[in-house]
């Protein structure tokens, strides 16, 4: 599992042209332009990949053929918005065996428009026992895992609702975020009730976005445009597909084994981090992973968006690119995470810079806490 | 009969023991031949010794309510009962959670609380589907302790 540690980096990454309201781009259109456009950050050619990821709608397979290229790696593993975090732990090991020598990892979707989107999920069992109840989007099912916590902890409405005040400051420092205007908790309190106990405020955006990630091993990282960020740890876990399967609602078991291993891979504790990106589709995710982490003692997670902490300038920085709820979030936003470590590790992001950064920690879940990603990202090796 | 809501679908084989007990009152839940561990949703094997020997039994149809929402709108054009609605994870008395809706309740924070006890109301959607609803425990039941 060590030999995993450093055995590959991110040398390029960046979003489609736009981020936003994207009606005249298909989602291949947005793939595609932020495959390109990171091969470029990375100082490569599109000719130079020949490893391709992604999970959605579109299979590896499309997306090499719509590039030109003939990959000799390819993985399409599906299993939420964190599919791609844990797509860099499989591109690390396909590397490291010298399976690919640069590959990509790419989202495109379409999630506000539906421009290119055909409707194809698996609804055996959300048919039978899910819709007929009125469930379907994801608030019907957070929800459940947000109130049973409040049940438990005595988590309040404001405390969540500090989550997206938090979030909000630094959106208001990233010129791609969606919404760049300060909010208070009164805010998110009267803001439209959707499915208590969220209102609109606590629930992430919903957009159109692309965005891709570019790895290589470290010697070829060398002839890279940009200094490496290292893949110091990953891990990734499956627990469960329907909140009913949760052994315990408030606790992610499988963002627990992820961090865990990426943890024990990268030589690090839970709270040895100067940076964190966590999957923020509802105000309650975060916190909730801070707990599932070992990072915040159970029901603790809140307080981490307390009294500045997480905010600009905050002794712990948590999402810094503005979030799912303030940035962008396309449906399966799991890769936004990575590009803003890497962005913070190589110190380019100006005036949501976080001052002498070493380590970042990058956690998102797939489907309601069902799959977990964890990675460790160093500047340093 | 025009249905209020979605229709279960795919109904698969597994669960047609399931949906044919609703059809007929009753809430039926797999259990393992094996191991005797009663779990939901209905699958060919025990999620927990994984033996393929699955049986049925009656559920008590008596629970508690381990998680809830407060939907605002509806997420579905083909669910018709007027928001705002409780959707709701039942713990059943046997164990197993389900996600239903609750009934005859307040749509309310104050009125709806985790852990409070419920009961199944059987509904028929139409002549051939019925489906497994819940509500407020009455206070006679309440007694014997869910």
């Amino acid at each position: 599992m060590k030999a995993l540690s450093n055995a590959a980096c991110i040398v390029g990454v960046d979003e489609s042209d736009e981020i936003g309201i994207l009606p005249q781009k298909s989602q291949l259109a947005l793939h595609l332009e932020a495959v390109t456009n990171a091969v470029k950050d990375a100082g490569l050619k599109v000719a130079d990949v020949d490893g391709i990821f992604t999970a959605g709608q579109h299979s590896p397979a499309l997306l090499g053929e719509a590039l030109g290229i003939t990959p000799r790696y390819v993985d399409g593993t599906s299993v939420g918005g964190c599919s791609f975090m844990i797509m860099v732990e499989h591109a690390t090991a396909a590397l490291h065996h010298g399976l690919c020598d640069v590959a990509v990892i790419s989202h495109g979707e379409s999630g506000r428009s539906g421009a290119g989107v055909t409707r194809s999920r698996d609804t055996a069992l959300t048919g039978q026992f899910e819709i007929p109840y009125g469930f379907g989007a994801a608030p019907t099912n957070f929800c459940m895992i947000t109130t049973r916590h409040m049940h438990e902890y005595g988590t309040t409405l404001e405390q969540w609702a500090q989550v997206a005040v938090s979030t909000r400051a630094w959106a208001c420092l990233n010129p791609k975020a969606q919404y760049r205007k300060p909010i208070t908790i009164q805010d998110v309190l009267s803001s439209r009730p959707v499915v208590y106990p969220f209102n609109l405020l606590n629930i992430c955006l919903v957009t159109d976005a692309g965005a891709a990630v570019v790895l290589t091993r470290p010697d070829r990282a060398r002839d890279c445009a940009k200094k490496p960020v290292y893949v110091r740890g990953m891990g990734e876990a499956t627990a469960h597909v329907s909140v009913t399967q949760m052994k315990n609602l408030t606790f992610s078991e499988s963002t627990r084994l992820s961090g865990a291993r990426a943890f024990a891979m990268a030589g690090v504790g839970p709270r040895d981090f100067g940076h964190i990106m966590l999957y923020d589709a509802f105000t309650s995710g975060p916190p909730i992973m801070l707990e599932s982490l070992g990072i915040a003692k159970p029901g603790e997670g809140v307080t981490f968006f307390e009294n500045g902490r997480s905010t600009p300038g905050g002794s712990l920085p948590i999402n810094t690119n503005g979030g799912g709820l303030s940035y962008t979030h396309s449906g399966m936003y799991g890769i936004f995470p990575i590009l803003e470590a890497t962005r913070q590790l190589r110190g380019e992001c100006g005036p949501r810079q976080v001052p002498n950064l070493r380590l970042s920690l990058v956690n998102g879940m797939g489907g309601m806490l069902s799959a977990a990603g964890t990675l460790v990202l160093s500047n340093e090796r | 009969m025009e249905p209020d809501r979605p229709l279960p679908q795919p109904i698969v084989p597994e669960s047609k023991p399931y949906w044919d007990g609703l059809k007929e009152g009753k809430l039926l839940l797999p259990k393992c031949g094996g191991c005797g561990h009663i779990f939901f949703y209905p699958r060919i094997l025990c999620p927990r010794c994984q033996s393929r020997q699955i049986t049925w039994v009656q559920a008590s149809g008596r629970g508690k309510l381990h998680a809830f929402g407060i939907a605002h709108q509806s997420f579905n054009r083909a669910y018709k009962v007027p928001a705002p609605f409780v959707l709701a994870m039942i713990e059943l008395e046997e164990g197993p959670r389900m996600l239903s809706n609750l009934i005859n309740v307040e749509p309310d924070p104050k009125v709806v609380k985790c852990d409070m006890p419920v009961e199944v109301v059987i509904t028929k959607v139409t002549d051939d589907v019925s489906v497994p609803l819940f509500q407020p425990a009455r206070a006679a039941d309440r007694k014997g302790g869910a």
